[in-house]
């Protein structure tokens, strides 16, 4: 199993950048491992108006049982994918993650 | 707000046919407002066309009573008439089961005999053989005063098979259950018999069944609220008179033996209507489509082709959550007018506790007629296909598969909490089986407007883009080439599809390849299409059947032996696995999806050819097509491209393709003989969309874009831009009736 490297603060501001579409191997390897965790637990998006707001909640057990919000709410898709890396990247290294650590932007 | 939705009656009509809506206030609304439109555009996001829909002054149109309506989901066997029970000298009701959900943690009905309703005391009598919560075979016996229930306390296995009997001594006052493994290889579970007194005089129940209406019932409980449907395989289902002595595998053939009712599944496989082999007139009606011409408890993989030996294929697979017709009234029917245009309509419907719904249907000009030189047609099978998708929020692979988060609007989360609105052939049943069919008998939620740009509203954007360059058209669907074929599309120059024609009968392919040798001209606007074979059934109108097989991307792969479709029998599947590969007739084929971001095509050498000057009129050397548009460029989602070995004709310009798509491109299955590294799009460069043109003999054409986001950037700049040029140029060309050379 690919373990991710917690010092790899440049994949991060990578993929803070550029978020979809195509990214480096390396950073695509993170992806890959925090996009395939398991059905139960597994964040997904609510959204209750036709563009938004977006409610973030996680999976039952199985597919008939209810989801669980989280209680975080965002403006925009972007933003979602950005907490949720976070909490995965937290969830998976054991280290959080906070905006004043990343690189400057290129 | 999904506080109201509806459905009409089948997906197309002609001017002077007839249409039923059926509506439902779900959100408990007195009332609702019916508004016929003409659909333009279903594309409301921010950097989109806008929602465009013409109001037409139909003569429904109006204000009308609400009510709520009521769905029986779940696939059972009804008998038509009475069945009077033979109590005299007691009598056994057997079955071959083969559950496939038995811990589910509810009770299950194998085979039942009951009243239709209960009594004003609320008395309902019956008898039930079935599987208690704990998946253990039991039976119950309620002549309205007690109840006994009886269990073998052994739970049965998912994916074996058992017989299961019970004897009801109508005279000694007895019931023998009995649970006998019908897989001694595998035999982990003993087999148990269940021995009970009965307390009461079984003889008082038969009056009642014959008066009260009394039927029998395969798969299911007669009580709507509360079906108790079992999941699984059942085979060979009867009532004998008399207690049996089982000495084999399945029962008794033995003439001596009296049957009171006796259904073989092996026969009129893809038929509704069962009859009783017993001469006892127990015909029956087979409800909400479970999946036929399965592997029964004898099948050793003697045939993978039910065909050849239909006795091994006496099974019937039942599923809590099949959906044939959610059978609501209808609120109102509009004939309509001679002269309505051939079209994309919805009905819009509303009501004052912001309820909104927009039930779609197609316009077909008068049968026999075109109207205009050029047919758009419409994909209602593929738009059957995915039909109320749970698909993407039941498998949390799709996330890395989509390389974004999974999304649930309000469609998916109202659907997501009602099973009752059905499945799509994208998932699996409760039980983990995949779906076979889809009907058209029920709202489906994900074939609107102002919903995601897929299918029905990605096409859309195509039918805008002809009101934008005022090219007339008249709309044509698969439904009606299937039941028309040739004679649909024999009138029309060029005919253009949608943006994913992913699935095709076999009459249907006939008629394209048909117009195609008769010099017809085909505009292929999509990507992953003419894939998957579909089968109909007369008996089951307005519903499609798939059986997928060993190759193709796909949600799940259907058990050995079960890949030929019940309903006329074809083997199921990919085209590509069935020497009709869409390369043959199209050019290209489908080769790569991927849903996190759209790119765009480069020219190549072909597309300087003289052949294909009137393509690229005005259009320069170096112009990226279609880098540009809602998704982000027009080559993306699902992508098609050309492959000699499978078809594509040597003579076929290869035009363009498109370039830099992400590593969630990964080559399809059947691209595959085995993994290796270097399947995406970064790596590998078989992972694109080419556009294709070619001439055919009889001086026909086609021209392909293999991508299903070619449409999305149709409309970018006001229609001015080089995706909407090229499709404007070969249109042009297309309906000049001047045979290509």
């Amino acid at each position: 199993m690919y373990e991710i490297d917690p010092t790899r603060l440049d994949l991060v501001a990578e993929f803070r950048r550029k978020p979809f579409g195509r990214h480096s191997a390396e950073l695509q390897r993170i992806l890959n491992r925090m996009r395939s965790e398991p059905f139960e637990g597994h964040y997904v998006l609510l959204r209750d108006g036709r563009f938004g707001p977006w409610r973030l909640a996680q999976l039952g057990r199985r597919p008939q049982d209810p989801v669980t919000p989280t209680g975080h709410v965002f403006a925009s898709k972007l933003e979602a994918e950005w907490e949720v890396f976070k909490l995965r990247w937290q969830r998976l290294t054991g280290q959080e993650l906070r905006d004043r650590d990343l690189p400057p932007e290129p | 707000m999904l506080n109201i939705t509806g459905y009409t009656d089948r997906p197309s009509a002609r001017p002077g046919e007839r249409l039923d809506f059926k509506v439902s206030c779900e959100g408990g609304a007195q009332s609702f407002n019916a508004r016929i439109v003409r659909l333009i555009c279903g594309d409301d996001g921010p950097d989109s066309p806008g929602y465009k829909a013409q109001p037409i002054d139909a003569r429904v149109n109006g204000n009308y009573p609400g009510r709520k309506q009521a769905t029986d989901i779940g696939s059972y066997v009804v008998t038509k008439v009475p069945a009077e029970m033979p109590l005299a000298g007691g009598f056994t009701l057997v079955a071959l089961v083969m559950p496939t959900a038995p811990a589910k943690e509810a009770k299950q009905t194998v085979l039942a005999w009951q009243e239709a309703v209960a009594d004003a005391s609320g008395r309902q009598r019956g008898l039930v053989l079935g599987l208690d919560r704990s998946g253990a075979a039991a039976a119950e016996l309620n002549d309205g005063d007690g109840r006994i229930a009886i269990s073998s306390e052994t739970p049965l296995l998912a994916g074996r098979w058992y017989r299961l009997s019970l004897f009801v001594d109508a005279q000694g006052g007895r019931l023998v259950l009995c649970q006998t493994a019908l897989e001694p290889a595998f035999g982990e579970i003993a087999d148990r018999l269940v021995e009970a007194e009965v307390e009461f005089d079984l003889r008082d129940l038969a009056g009642a069944y014959v008066s009260a209406a009394a039927s029998v019932t395969l798969a299911a409980d007669r009580r709507r609220q509360s079906s108790l449907h079992f999941d699984g395989k059942i085979e060979a289902p009867a009532i004998f008179e008399g207690e049996l002595d089982f000495t084999a595998i399945g029962y008794p053939t033995s003439k001596k033996v009296n049957r009171y009712l006796s259904w073989d599944f092996s026969r009129d496989m893809g038929g509704r209507e069962l009859r009783d082999l017993s001469g006892h007139g127990h015909d029956a009606e087979i409800v909400n489509l479970p999946t036929r011409a399965v592997t029964g408890a004898h099948w050793r993989g003697e045939t993978l082709n039910w065909r050849e030996r239909p006795d091994l294929y006496g099974a019937i697979h039942f599923h809590c959550d099949d959906l044939y017709d959610m059978g609501w009234e209808t609120d109102f029917s509009w004939a309509l007018p001679a002269n309505l245009p051939s079209g994309v309509y919805g009905c819009e419907l509303t009501t004052t506790d912001g309820g909104e719904d927009v039930v779609p249907f197609f316009v077909l000009p008068p049968k026999g007629k075109a109207t205009a030189s050029l047919a758009f047609l419409a994909s209602t099978y593929t738009y059957l296909a995915y039909a109320n998708s749970h698909h993407g929020y039941e498998d949390a692979l799709s996330e890395v598969c989509y390389g974004s988060l999974l999304e649930l609007g309000p469609a998916e989360q109202f659907l997501k909490d009602r099973r009752d609105y059905g499945v799509s052939l994208y998932d699996r049943h409760r039980d983990g089986s995949g779906a076979c069919h889809s009907s058209w008998h029920r709202p489906i939620l994900n074939t609107r407007p102002k919903r995601a740009i897929w299918n029905f509203n990605a096409d859309l954007h195509i039918i805008d883009w002809l009101h934008g360059i005022g090219q007339p058209y008249d709309v044509i669907t698969d439904d009606r080439l299937h039941e028309e074929g040739y004679d649909l599309l024999k009138n029309y120059h060029c005919v253009m599809t949608g943006t994913h024609p992913e699935y095709h009968s076999t009459a249907m392919l006939d008629a394209f390849e048909t117009y195609q040798q008769k010099a017809g001209r085909i505009i292929y606007t999509g990507g992953n299409g003419f894939y998957w074979r579909i089968a109909t059934h007369a008996d089951w109108p307005g519903a499609i059947e798939l059986r997928r097989g060993e190759a193709g991307t796909r949600c799940y792969e259907l058990p050995p032996g079960e890949r030929f479709h019940a309903w006329g029998g074809e083997f199921g599947g990919l085209w590509r696995s069935q020497g009709r590969a869409p390369q043959k007739m199209l050019g290209v084929g489908f080769v790569t999806e991927g849903f996190d971001a759209s790119s765009y095509y480069v020219r190549l050498a072909d597309s300087f050819d003289p052949r294909a000057r009137f393509i690229f009129s005005g259009i320069g050397d170096d112009e990226r097509i279609g880098d540009f548009g809602i998704l982000g460029g027009a080559a993306g989602l699902e992508l098609d491209a050309s492959d000699p070995e499978l078809g594509t004709p040597r003579h076929a310009l290869i035009l363009a393709r498109s370039v830099e798509h992400s590593n969630t491109f990964l080559l399809t299955p059947e691209e595959l003989l085995a993994g290796f590294p270097g399947l995406d799009a970064i790596e590998s460069d078989r992972c694109r969309a080419e556009l294709v043109f070619f001439e055919t003999r009889s001086g026909g054409a086609v021209f392909a874009t293999g991508s299903i986001a070619w449409a999305s950037a149709l409309a970018h700049n006001h229609y001015d831009n080089n995706v909407s040029r090229l499709t404007r140029n070969v249109l042009k060309r297309f309906l000049d009736p001047e045979p290509f050379a």
